[in-house]
């Protein structure tokens, strides 16, 4: 099995129109992904790959005979997110993937409250989305099918990251140790995202298919002390092995900076790289320092856990 | 008329260059802007842009055969 | 943005949190101006947009007119931690009873704003934190329901503050929460946050950072702050190199390139991408002994163009005779482009590619093409075979000469 999407999953595109939403569109469908609509406003009649365009998400719901979509891919700019996201949360949507970057935080805030009462989940923003090996992929992620293929190969370990492309290198390693992936998640590199590390857990947790978890991770933020805390709390069959990039920010010489995705930035001691890294030990979780030792020690692990 | 630039050579036929319909098209097409319809309608040759090529053929597939040719330089001049 | 303290209390202000009667100018003789108009004592304030004020000699007390136009003067000639004044805040010398902390930051982890409230004000609140836990009283509010005044109310409660000072602070919290969200802040802070004498309260200084996201959407307050739409305040003058790379990304839109190097004192050039593989590059050249010159970043799809602009740039830097082409394995940027455009940079430059590229590493989207390049230069170049590190390891061995070019 798979957490969140599988080959019957179906899924919109919000912002189909775009150059960026025209070509994930494509990636998707020679995945095997079931698209059963895009949304630009003022394009209603159009078609993109075959996929019929309209105005509102509800014309959309119209246009299936009732059926809510599962999901959306949100891929519209910053200053329209919250409105299309609103829009799909509002249309009875339960899985909503945003790629855009550079929203404001209070956008993101009031577009995860919203899914909270409505009982939807939020992945990203600032994501590529999700992908599940041979079956179907939501968003960016690993670019064009047959790319998409070759880094990623079905098998036991979950992957979530806060970075896209990492998603993609990780479960390319994996893959080719022979470990392969169940699902990998994309979770985005801002600093408020609608599912952390720890709120995917149970999900990993209550799939069979996956026997191992990959986290990559980056300086900003205390996803990491919730995860650790998430693990202190539940006794997890699933040992963790992570992977903290952005070590080098922790010199005297970048405080206060920035480097890479939005969320990077250092606000309190808390967040640096080596804070982490302690507490993500603590925690049982293993820190490895190369990404090429992440399959051996996933092996590892996967061997303590059978003896 | 060819324009060779460090990794992407570009050739118009000299015959097929006249033709403005021709010429308009191509301008259209490229989405590098690697050809553009001159005062009198001719194509010409962007020669900043020749090395930007994506090598997407839509100006081979907006022109006759021959026409128009896309060149590797560093595959030892290979058409596209 | 990060605001000074002037522009500070004017935000806090504008939200109709009381302030004091104070003044702002960049001249020393208005400065005796306004200290005659507020009559009494006075204190005047260096405005910088760095901490450590006190201690540097930006703070100054005064008794006359006369005296706060002398230190005026003073502190506008002052530099705190390289940073020049950009003028003075004259304020009444408040009679202080008692100092509170307000102020909202984002949890992450809840999502939502974070109240932080304490009755020990004008210190540093994460040493209150830490050193006297419970005198810090803690709340979220909501984003799309209406911030209502009892998440203040619980957040002074959490301090154990109660009284008449509870029912005189709750407005003031509240309206801090409000314009948090409204105005888009990362950070609203006001410490202290002063009980006078008579029983009032006022905001004795103010510390507000905008999103940077946000500002776009927020000109109309900057404007009102007196602040043009092109001044920028990052944290550091941008470098050369940094203002070199910003104008090569701003003159393409295709893909988004960027570069740093305060901090970096290097000789290997890194010309690396995207966020999380950059961040792992860059750590992977420093584990294996290497000392980059730079961070850098390619996002999205750039043209030859602007991946040529950056190589130029990294190659420009003094004391870079090498450089590092390195990604995670890319599906949007494509390999051949960026093969295109770094050996076009040293070729632009007079300098052989086989040379002066020590590896490339980027797998993925058009790499057969983008080898093919690379091949014909004679410029080594791995594959995801090839993880990040051994390519850094190959970089940064080829730099130190330890292995044959
Ligand atoms: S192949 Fe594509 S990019 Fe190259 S010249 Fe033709 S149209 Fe332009």
């Amino acid at each position: 099995m798979s957490i969140l999407i599988d080959k019957s999953t179906t899924f919109i595109v919000q912002g189909i129109t775009g150059r960026e939403a025209v070509n994930l569109t494509r990636e998707c469908l020679d995945f095997g992904s079931k698209i059963v609509g895009g949304v630009t406003p003022g394009r209603k009649g159009r078609e993109v790959h075959g996929v019929p365009v309209f105005d509102t998400v509800a014309q959309v719901v119209e246009h299936n005979g009732g059926a809510v979509p599962d999901g959306s891919v949100v891929t519209v700019p910053p200053a329209f997110t919250k409105d299309a996201v609103f829009e799909a949360l509002e249309a009875g949507i339960g899985l909503v993937v945003i790629v855009t970057e550079r929203i404001p935080r209070r956008d993101v805030a009031q577009m995860v409250e919203l899914a909270d009462l409505r009982g939807a989940r939020i992945i990203g923003p600032n994501c590529l989305g999700l992908i599940v090996p041979g079956v179907a992929k939501m968003g960016g992620i690993g670019g064009p099918a047959k790319d998409a293929a070759k880094a990623y190969g079905p098998g036991r370990v979950g992957v979530m990251s806060r970075s896209g492309g990492m998603t993609t290198e990780i479960s390319s390693t994996l893959t080719a140790a022979g470990l392969g992936v169940s699902t990998a998640i994309s979770i985005g590199g801002d600093a408020i995202i609608g599912s952390a590390y720890a709120e995917l857990m149970p999900l990993f947790e209550a799939d069979e298919q996956t026997e191992a978890i990959v986290i990559y991770t980056e300086p900003g933020g205390r996803m990491e002390a919730q995860l650790s805390e998430w693990v202190a709390e539940h006794d997890s069959r699933l040992p963790i092995v992570a992977f903290m990039a952005g070590r080098f920010m922790d010199s005297e010489e970048m405080k206060g900076m920035s480097f890479g995705h939005a969320g990077t930035i250092v606000e309190g001691k808390e967040d640096t790289a080596a804070q982490k890294i302690e507490r993500l030990q603590a925690a049982g979780i293993q820190v490895v320092e190369r990404i090429d030792e992440i399959p051996d020690a996933v092996k590892a692990r996967l061997h303590e856990g059978a003896a | 008329m060819r324009t060779d630039a460090l990794f992407i050579g570009i050739e118009i036929d000299d015959e097929a260059a006249k033709d403005t319909a021709l010429a308009a098209k191509l301008e259209e097409v490229c989405p590098v802007d690697i050809y553009a319809q001159a005062a009198d309608g001719t194509a010409q040759i962007v020669a900043v842009n020749v090395d930007e090529c994506v090598l997407c053929r839509l100006c081979l597939d907006a022109s006759p055969d021959g026409a128009v040719r896309v060149l590797k330089l560093y595959e030892d001049g290979a058409e596209l | 943005m990060r605001f000074y303290e002037y522009e500070a209390r004017e935000i806090v202000k504008r939200a109709g949190i009381p302030v004091t009667d104070y003044g702002f100018t960049a001249d020393a003789g208005e400065a005796g101006q306004i200290a005659e108009r507020i009559g009494g004592s006075t204190v005047i304030k260096s405005q910088v947009l760095t901490g450590g004020r006190m201690k540097a000699g930006g703070v100054k007390f005064a008794d006359t007119p006369g005296e706060a136009e002398a230190h005026a003067a003073d502190i506008l000639k002052l530099e705190i931690n390289g940073h020049a004044a950009r003028g003075v805040l004259v304020d009444p010398r408040a009679q202080v009873k008692q100092e509170y902390y307000a102020g909202v930051v984002w949890d992450g982890t809840a999502k939502k704003p974070l109240i932080l409230f304490s009755d020990m004000g004008g210190i540093d609140i994460e040493q209150v934190a830490e050193e006297h836990p419970d005198h810090v009283g803690r709340a979220h509010v909501p984003t799309l329901l209406p911030v209502s005044d009892f998440h203040a109310k619980q957040a002074i409660a959490g301090a154990g503050v109660t009284g008449r000072q509870m029912q005189r602070l709750i407005p003031i919290v509240s309206r801090l929460a409000q314009l948090f969200q409204t105005d888009d802040m990362t950070l609203a802070e006001i410490n202290p946050l002063a009980e006078l004498e008579d029983g009032s309260f006022v905001a004795l200084d103010a510390h507000m950072e905008m999103e940077k996201e946000a500002e776009g959407r927020q000109r109309e307050l900057l404007r009102a702050l007196g602040i043009a739409d092109d001044e920028e305040r990052d944290g550091h003058e941008p470098s050369t190199f940094e203002s070199a790379v910003s104008a090569i990304d701003a003159a393409d839109h295709r893909g988004v390139i960027q570069g740093k190097d305060t901090g970096f004192h290097g000789d290997l050039g890194l010309v690396i991408g995207a966020g999380g593989g950059s961040l792992t590059l860059t750590d992977a050249v420093q584990s294996v002994g290497g000392s980059p010159a730079n961070y850098s970043e390619i996002g999205g799809n750039p043209s030859v163009a602007k991946a040529c602009g950056l190589a130029k740039a990294v190659l420009q830097k003094d004391g870079v005779e090498k450089i590092a082409v390195m990604m995670s394995i890319v599906s949007n940027t494509r390999v051949d482009i960026v093969a295109r455009g770094v050996i076009k940079a040293c070729i632009e430059l007079g300098k052989d590619p086989a040379e002066t590229i020590s590896v490339f590493r980027i797998p993925g989207a058009w790499e057969e093409e983008g080898f093919k390049i690379l091949r014909r230069y004679g410029v080594e170049h791995f594959d995801r075979s090839v993880s990040m590190h051994e390519a850094a390891q190959r970089a940064v061995d080829k730099i130190q000469g330890t292995t044959a070019p």
